[in-house]
């Protein structure tokens, strides 16, 4: 355990501790996505229909798959806390390392916030069940917020060992149900006459736009690599975490959609703001419906618990490197967390958990993923050619580059057209937002940071420079 | 020689903290405000809604029930709700502009400085 270490400057900064292994790692990706299953997928079933919602699993699918692979690669060389953000300050640049930072504190707030409106739903639901309707939802928001906070700023290990615990009984909840339904303990026969009757309502043009929500069915497995410098064998435990990961969530969003487009018209299921909780109310059961209760409330606990150990790593690696100010940069001294950083993104969550709607909230965390993912395209390409593979040794090589960065790139054209298909206003707003972003650190806030800085891999100099 | 960057003062840090803040809101909450933001789903609800007319088979009929919904008139509006998909291509082509425009921007100044990071980390620069 390390307590102290020296920095190239000389002096002595306290810092993250390595106590994770792959299953934290695990915990920590498939933590913050399997909310996906619980929630917020299933607008893809009303943007294209059922079909065009089990085709936008796969095809989004395929695109987490291409990140998994290339964000390994990576990863597993750059092993340093803010993940794509280190990788992207030592292949790309420092603006770039700005933007890929500001797009992970904004994917994983505006993510948290999401789940903590989804707290706040599925407790007004079942309070509505019970006869209790009008439950005042802020109330819960800001609980599961504070507390979660809290959690992180005691300790990454506690934080994770949560997670892990609370994402095994999110995901087996799944299971169960899956099972039960095929076992006959629904009193509603599953239905899936929709797929002949009305197989593509929107034809077409609602497959492609129904991947705008199909993404939130993996959205932020990518985190893992977040974890990178408090794991202790990165090289092994970042692959291993992540590759196993995106094969838990294929396999919980098949068994998801086939559950929920059975068990539910497809236009009620297209809006429904609880799906999984939902079907289970459809079979009857009492059991199910407890079961699928504890397993959304504790998805989206365990999906806002990594969203703020990962937003408040990118924005502590942005401070220490000066992208920020550096007060943010802080380690503290007992629970060695980036406890100010914690802290200071409590707020933002709860500006947007209490005064944006889910959709547009949902919408800008999808976007800035979709921004993050492009920018893997390029960033690998840039890799390769600047170390090729005799030149630095990585802990994994993902198969059959560049297919998986073309693949990549494809399908990321492909989601920008699926937002723009109802949502082009904030896309543009939020690239007006970059922009300006961009512009402001490039001329006022670069010249703060120490140029020599930003490269501390023992790499040797990249070809072409 | 090593580039030394300037000691930034309380309120300069404060000064850079707030923009970041007022941008970011602002690009989630002025779209929201101009009433531009939003998914265009509207309803069309059919005259004496019954099941049948509906569209719902006998299952679904079950399945609406056991969510709660009985009369067809109350799931009309989320039956026959739909997106309207129709755009302009002048709005793809900003849209479109603005992604590339974007990373072609970042790229291009990010590798203006990351030749300045490449100098000072490894010694002179090969242009």
């Amino acid at each position: 355990m390390e307590n102290v270490t020296s920095t190239a400057a000389g002096t002595d900064r306290l810092r993250l501790l390595r106590v994770l292994g792959p299953a934290h790692v695990w915990a920590l990706g498939v933590g913050i996505v399997l909310v996906g299953e619980y929630m917020g997928w299933n607008f893809s079933v009303g943007k294209g229909g059922m079909i065009a919602g089990l085709m936008a699993c796969w095809v989004a699918g395929l695109l987490y798959t291409c990140v998994a692979m290339i964000d390994s690669e990576v990863t597993s060389t750059v092993a340093a806390a803010g993940g794509q953000y280190a990788q992207a300050k030592h292949i790309v640049g420092p603006l770039m390392a700005f933007n890929v930072g500001l797009f992970l504190v904004m994917a994983y707030t505006m993510l948290e916030a999401a789940n903590a409106i989804t707290v706040g739903f599925l407790l007004d639901t079942v309070a509505g069940m019970q006869g209790q309707t009008g439950l005042n939802q802020q109330p819960f928001i800001v609980l599961a917020i504070m507390f979660l906070a809290w959690l992180n700023y005691r300790g990454v290990l506690a934080t994770l060992t949560f997670n892990l615990v609370i994402t095994a009984i999110a995901f087996i909840a799944i299971i169960a149900l899956f099972m039960s339904v095929q076992l006959g303990a629904s009193a509603v026969p599953l239905d899936f006459s929709a797929i002949t009757s009305d197989p593509l309502p929107y034809g077409w043009v609602g497959i492609v736009a129904s991947l705008h929500f199909g993404l939130w069915y993996y959205l932020g497995i990518e985190g893992t690599c977040q974890a990178a410098e408090e794991v202790r064998s990165p090289a092994r435990s970042l692959p291993y975490g992540t590759m196993a990961g995106i094969m838990t969530l294929l396999i919980a969003a098949t068994m998801t959609w086939y559950i929920c487009s059975g068990l539910m018209p497809w236009e009620y299921l297209g809006q429904a703001g609880t799906p999984l909780f939902d079907a289970a109310r459809v079979t009857g059961n009492t059991s199910l419906m407890v079961l699928l209760f504890v397993g959304t409330a504790f998805a989206t606990l365990a999906s806002a618990n990594g969203c703020i150990n990962d937003a408040s790593r990118a924005w502590f690696s942005m401070s220490r490197d000066r992208y920020l100010p550096s007060w943010f940069g802080a380690v503290h001294p007992v629970y060695r967390t980036p406890y100010r950083a914690i802290v200071f993104l409590v707020p933002i969550a709860l500006i947007f958990a209490l005064g944006a709607p889910l959709d547009q909230v949902v919408t800008f965390s999808i976007l800035s993923g979709l921004l993050g993912y492009t920018f893997m395209t390029f960033n690998m390409v840039m890799f390769r050619n600047k170390w090729p593979l005799d030149k630095i040794k990585r802990g994994y090589v993902h198969p059959f580059h560049p297919l998986p960065t073309i693949v990549l790139l494809i399908l990321c054209s492909t989601a920008y057209f699926a937002v723009f298909l109802g949502y082009g206003t904030q896309l543009s707003a939020m690239m007006c937002f970059y922009i300006v972003a961009s512009l402001w650190f490039h001329f006022r806030r670069y010249k703060f940071v120490r140029r020599g800085d930003q490269f501390t891999m023992p790499w040797p100099k990249p070809h072409g420079y | 020689m090593a580039y030394e960057p300037p000691k930034q003062s309380l309120a300069g840090q404060i000064f850079d903290v707030v923009t970041l803040l007022v941008l970011t809101i602002g690009a989630l909450y002025i779209p929201l405000y101009l009433g531009l933001a939003g998914a265009a789903k509207v309803p069309n609800p059919i005259a004496n809604p019954t099941w049948e007319s509906l569209g719902q088979n006998a299952t679904e009929q079950q399945q609406w029930a056991a969510l709660g919904i009985t009369d067809p008139a109350a799931a009309n509006d989320i039956i026959t709700a739909r997106f309207d998909y129709s755009f302009s291509w002048s709005s793809l082509i900003v849209m479109a502009v603005l992604v590339i425009g974007y990373f072609v921007m970042v790229v291009r100044l990010s590798d203006r400085e990351y030749r300045e990071v490449i100098e000072e980390r490894f010694g002179t620069k090969r242009r």
